[in-house]
C-alpha cells in the first residue's frame, strides 16, 4: 500500500511570531499552508525578554496580521522606560522614553506561552481555510532533497513532506538553516545568552510598586558594575500579574569571564535597586534561558536556498543595539515578507524566485538596515579593535575620564546620547559601553541606595526542579563529541542549567584516572536541558532538538 | 467506511473511586461507571479507520439507561458520530451468551435500518467480567470473520480487505500478519498503537476533535435507545432467563500475610538512628 509523498504549497516550520506571521499571510494569499510546531503547544519551547514592538516604519506589525492581538495575547504596554547606571550601591537613572518612542507605534510586554498559543489558534483557523492547518508535537529534523535540491522537509513523527515553499521559522537553533549550510555554530561573539525569571506578583501590587495604572507598564534596564566585567545588562518588564526579570550577555564574554549566568541573574535580583519593587515575598514562577543571535553580525542578507527561506531568529533577525532590543517584531516582518514574496512569484519555475524576492523585500523595506546598520559596520571597524578599546578604557578609568563624564554637562549629554537612535546604533560591543561608562556615571552622578534587599533567589537545583520536562528517556538530543576539558569545559559554566560544583545540571567535570594520569573530562546529562543551544557553540557537541513534544515545556516563556 | 464500536460500562476500579462493602463485595451504587478501559484500544482503532478513510463511526452498548454516559465518554475520546444503547429491564443480568445475542441483534437492526456496516470493533475483555467471550460470541452470531489481538491495522477500501498484525503470546511472543475480507470484526489488543504518519491524517484528527467537542456536549440528541421489542428478541432467550452461565459465588483473594516486622524511627532522633546506621555501615562502601 504505497502512497505518493504528501505535498503542500507551503510548509512553515515553527509557530512563533515569525512562523505565525508567515502562515497567516500565506493563508491571506490563499496558499495551502501546513504549520509544524515541535512543542506540545506553540510557545512551550520559547522564552523572550520580552517586549514586542510595533514600529511605525515597519511594513507589518503583529496587530496588522492578528486583529485584537494586544487585548488577547499581550501583557502590559510600556509607558515608563528607564535605564539605571550602577556603581556599587550608587545608581543614576535616565529616562529612555524618547529613545523608546522613536519609531514606536506601541510596545507591549509578552509572555511567550500565552502569546504564541493564542497565535497558534488563530493561525490554525486561518490556514484551515486554505487546506492546511497547524500540527503540534511534530519535529522537523531536516530538509528533503531531490537531486541535491531542497524540495521539502523530513520529520521525526511524519513521513517526508514536499512543498513549493519551506519557511524555516524554527528559531535560534534552526536545524533547517544548519542543514542548508546557512548557519554555523562557530563563533561565541555572534551570540548573546539571556536568562530570565518570571516572578509572581498581584496586579495591584505591581500598580502600586511601579506607580502605574492597571493599563500601564514599566520597563527598566540595568548596566554597570553589578555584573563585574561581563558585557551585557539586565532588564525588568511588568506583565499583568508577574514581572519578567532577566540578564543578557555576550556569549564570548560569559565564556571569557567564566561567569555563571544564573549567578549574574541573582546579582540583579539581590541588588538594592530591586528592593522596593520585589518586596519581601519573592515567588519565582519559572526560570528560563535563550540564545540570541546578534543581527549586526549574523543577520542573513540572503536568507534563502532553493525553496527554503529563513525567518526570525533562524535568519539572525534579532536586533540588539545598546538599550534597543527588538526581535519578535522583525520576525513578524520577515515572516510576512517571505509570504508576500512567495505570493508574488507563485508559479515561477525558478525554485529560488521567492527567496530572491524575499531578500529584496527585506532590503527595500529598510528591515535589513535596522538589523545590520551600515553605521555600525563602519564604527565597528575601529570601535571593536582592542587597541582602541584599551585606549578608551585607560582614559575613562583615569581622573580625566571621571571628570569628563562626571560634570553636569556630561550628565545632560549622556542622557541625550542614550536617547539617540543614531548614536545607539553605533555603540561598539566592548566593555566601555556596557560596564565602564555606566559605572562611572553611577559613581559620579548616582545616589546611594540604602534599601535592604531580602530576596533569596532559588538555587539552580530548585529552578530546574520547577520546570516541566517530558524526557525522551534513552534518546538524548545532544551528544558530547569531545569530552576533554579543553574542548567542552566552557559548557559547565556557560550552560544556564549547569554550574561548577553542581552535579544536577547538564554539564559537569569529572576527574578520571587513566594509566596513572589524572585527567579532567566533561560529562553530559541532557535531562535538565532547556534547549537554549549555548553548549552547541561553546562545546563540541552534536546538537539536535528533542522529538516532538519531548524535552522542556515552558509554562510562562 | 461504516464502523461500529462495541463498548461496555464497568465499575471504575481505579484507586479512590471503587467502593467495597464489609464482605469485600463491590458496591455498584457507590462506584462510578466508566467506559471499559480495554475498549479504549478498540475505539482508537475505529478512530484510525475514520481518520484515514473517512466515513462514520457509531458507538453501541448494552446496559441500563445510565450507560448513555459511557457512550458519551466514547464519543468524547474517539469522536464517534452517534450512539446506540440497547437497554431494557428484560436484558438485566445477561451473561456473555445473552449479551452476544442482544448485541448481534442490535448490529443486524443497525444494518437494516441505519446503514450497512464494514467493521465492528471491540476490546478484548471487560474489566469486570474478564471473560473475553462477548466479542467472539457476537461475531459468531453474525457469522462474520474475526481478527483478534490486533496491534496494527491497515484497510484497503477498494479491495474491501483488511490487513492486521496480531500479537500472539506464548513462550515466545510472535507478531502474525493476517488478511480478511470486509465486513469483519476486529478485537484490539492493549498493545494496539494507532499510526498517523501523514500530516493530512493529523489535520483530520484535529478537525474531528473540534467537531466532536460540540457534538458530545449534546450527547442525548445523538443517542438512540432500543429495547427488546425494537430488537425483536424473545425474553426467554435474553437477560437472566437466556443466560446459561451463573456465577455461584465470588471469593476475595486472601491477602498475603505480612511476615516482616517494621519499626518506625524518627530520622532526626540521633540515638534512635544509631542502630540503623550500624546496620547500614557494612553497605556504605567506605572505610
Amino acid at each position: 500500500m504505497t502512497e505518493e509523498r504528501e505535498h503542500y504549497e507551503a510548509v512553515v516550520v515553527g509557530c512563533g511570531p515569525g512562523g505565525a506571521a508567515a502562515a497567516a499571510r500565506l493563508a491571506d494569499h490563499g496558499v495551502e499552508t501546513l504549520v509544524l510546531e515541535r512543542g506540545v503547544e506553540a510557545g512551550s519551547k520559547n522564552v523572550s525578554g520580552g517586549l514586542i514592538y510595533a514600529e511605525e516604519s515597519a511594513p507589518y506589525t503583529i496587530d496588522d496580521l492578528f486583529e485584537g492581538f494586544r487585548e488577547e495575547a499581550a501583557e502590559r504596554p510600556v509607558t515608563d522606560y528607564q535605564i539605571h547606571n550602577i556603581a556599587g550601591n550608587k545608581v543614576k537613572s535616565y529616562d529612555l522614553t524618547d529613545l523608546h518612542e522613536h519609531d514606536t507605534d506601541w510596545c507591549d510586554a509578552v509572555l511567550r506561552r500565552k502569546m504564541d498559543s493564542r497565535l497558534e489558534a488563530r493561525v490554525h483557523e486561518k490556514t484551515s481555510e486554505t487546506g492546511g492547518g497547524v500540527l503540534t508535537n511534530v519535529r522537523v529534523n531536516g530538509l528533503l532533497r531531490d537531486d541535491g535540491e531542497i524540495v521539502g522537509v523530513t520529520c521525526d513523527e511524519l513521513d517526508p513532506i514536499e512543498a513549493d515553499l519551506i519557511v524555516a521559522a524554527d528559531g535560534v537553533n534552526s536545524e533547517l538553516a544548519r542543514d542548508a549550510g546557512l548557519m554555523d555554530w562557530e563563533e561565541p561573539d555572534e551570540w548573546f545568552q539571556g536568562v530570565k525569571a518570571v516572578v509572581d506578583m498581584e496586579p495591584d501590587v505591581i500598580d502600586d510598586r511601579f506607580d502605574i495604572d492597571e493599563d500601564e507598564g514599566a520597563a527598566h534596564l540595568f548596566s554597570g558594575d553589578l555584573f563585574e566585567d561581563v558585557r551585557g545588562g539586565g532588564f525588568l518588564y511588568t506583565n499583568e500579574d508577574s514581572l519578567s526579570i532577566g540578564t543578557v550577555f555576550h556569549l564570548d564574554s560569559l565564556v571569557a569571564e567564566q561567569a555563571e549566568p544564573h549567578e549574574l541573574l541573582d546579582a540583579l535580583l539581590t541588588h538594592p535597586v530591586m528592593a522596593h519593587w520585589l518586596g519581601d515575598e519573592y515567588d519565582e514562577r519559572e526560570y528560563g534561558a535563550k540564545l540570541v543571535p546578534d543581527s549586526k553580525k549574523v543577520a542573513h542578507r540572503e536568507p534563502y536556498r532553493d525553496r527554503l527561506v529563513l525567518v526570525g531568529d533562524a535568519a539572525g533577525q534579532m536586533q540588539a543595539q545598546g538599550p534597543i532590543i527588538k526581535g519578535m517584531n522583525h520576525a513578524v516582518t520577515g515572516g510576512a515578507l517571505a509570504a508576500d514574496a512567495f505570493a508574488i512569484t507563485r508559479g515561477n519555475a525558478d525554485p529560488e524566485a521567492a527567496g530572491r524576492r524575499y531578500a529584496k523585500l527585506l532590503e527595500e523595506s529598510g528591515t535589513m538596515d535596522k538589523l545590520r546598520p551600515r553605521r555600525y559596520d563602519l564604527a565597528r571597524t575601529v570601535g571593536e579593535r582592542d587597541v582602541v578599546t584599551n585606549a578608551v578604557e585607560r582614559v575613562l578609568d583615569s581622573r580625566v575620564g571621571s571628570l569628563a563624564l562626571g560634570n553636569p554637562v556630561a550628565d545632560r549629554v549622556l542622557k541625550r546620547a542614550y536617547n539617540s537612535p543614531f548614536l545607539v546604533s553605533m555603540i561598539p560591543d566592548t566593555r566601555t559601553g556596557y560596564v565602564t561608562v555606566p559605572a562611572i556615571v553611577g559613581e559620579e552622578h548616582g545616589r546611594t541606595i540604602r534599601w535592604e534587599n531580602g530576596v533569596e533567589p532559588p538555587s539552580l537545583e530548585a529552578r530546574i526542579g520547577g520546570l516541566t520536562y517530558d524526557t525522551d528517556v534513552g534518546n538524548p538530543h545532544i551528544e558530547l563529541l569531545d569530552d576533554s576539558a579543553e574542548a567542552s569545559e566552557a559548557a559547565v559554566y556557560a550552560c544556564p542549567v549547569s554550574a561548577e560544583d553542581f552535579g544536577g545540571g547538564c554539564y559537569r567535570t569529572e576527574q578520571v584516572q587513566t594509566n596513572g594520569d589524572e585527567e579532567t573530562v566533561v560529562s553530559l546529562d541532557t535531562q535538565p536541558c532547556v534547549e537554549c543551544g549555548t553548549c552547541a557553540i561553546v562545546a563540541d557537541t552534536a546538537w539536535e532538538h528533542p522529538r516532538g513534544g519531548k524535552g522542556v515545556e515552558y509554562r510562562e516563556g | 467506511m461504516r464502523s461500529l464500536v462495541l463498548t461496555k460500562g464497568v465499575p471504575d476500579f481505579s484507586e479512590g473511586a471503587v467502593s467495597f462493602d464489609e464482605d469485600g463485595h463491590l458496591e455498584r451504587g457507590k462506584t462510578p461507571t466508566v467506559m471499559n478501559p480495554n475498549d479504549e484500544f478498540a475505539v482508537r482503532a475505529a478512530l484510525q479507520t475514520k481518520v484515514r478513510h473517512g466515513g462514520h463511526v457509531s458507538g453501541m452498548s448494552m446496559g441500563p439507561p445510565g450507560y448513555g454516559d459511557v457512550l458519551q465518554e466514547a464519543m468524547e475520546s474517539v469522536y464517534t458520530d452517534d450512539s446506540y444503547l440497547l437497554s431494557d429491564r428484560e436484558l438485566a443480568a445477561s451473561d456473555t451468551w445473552a449479551t452476544a445475542i442482544t448485541l448481534s441483534a442490535g448490529i443486524e437492526k443497525y444494518r437494516e435500518e441505519v446503514a450497512d456496516v464494514d467493521l465492528v470493533f471491540a476490546g478484548f475483555k471487560t474489566a469486570d467480567g474478564e471473560t473475553g467471550q462477548t466479542g467472539p460470541q457476537t461475531c459468531w452470531a453474525l457469522d462474520w470473520p474475526i481478527v483478534t489481538h490486533v496491534i496494527a491495522l491497515d484497510i484497503d477500501p477498494d479491495e474491501r480487505r483488511l490487513r492486521a498484525k496480531r500479537l500472539v503470546e506464548g513462550d515466545v511472543d510472535e507478531i502474525e500478519t493476517v488478511e480478511a475480507p470486509l465486513p469483519c470484526m476486529v478485537i484490539t489488543d492493549p498493545e494496539f498503537e494507532p499510526a498517523y504518519r501523514k500530516a493530512s491524517h493529523r489535520l483530520t484528527h484535529k478537525r474531528l476533535r473540534d467537531e466532536t467537542e460540540e457534538r458530545a456536549a449534546d450527547h442525548d440528541e445523538h443517542l438512540t435507545t432500543w429495547d427488546h421489542v425494537d430488537l425483536n428478541l424473545d425474553p426467554d432467550y435474553i437477560g437472566l432467563d437466556g443466560s446459561p452461565t451463573i456465577v455461584s459465588s465470588v471469593d476475595p483473594i486472601p491477602k498475603a500475610p505480612s511476615e516482616r516486622e517494621a519499626t518506625m524511627i524518627d530520622p532526626h532522633d540521633g540515638d534512635a538512628m544509631e542502630p540503623v546506621l550500624e546496620e547500614l555501615q557494612p553497605f556504605a562502601g567506605s572505610d
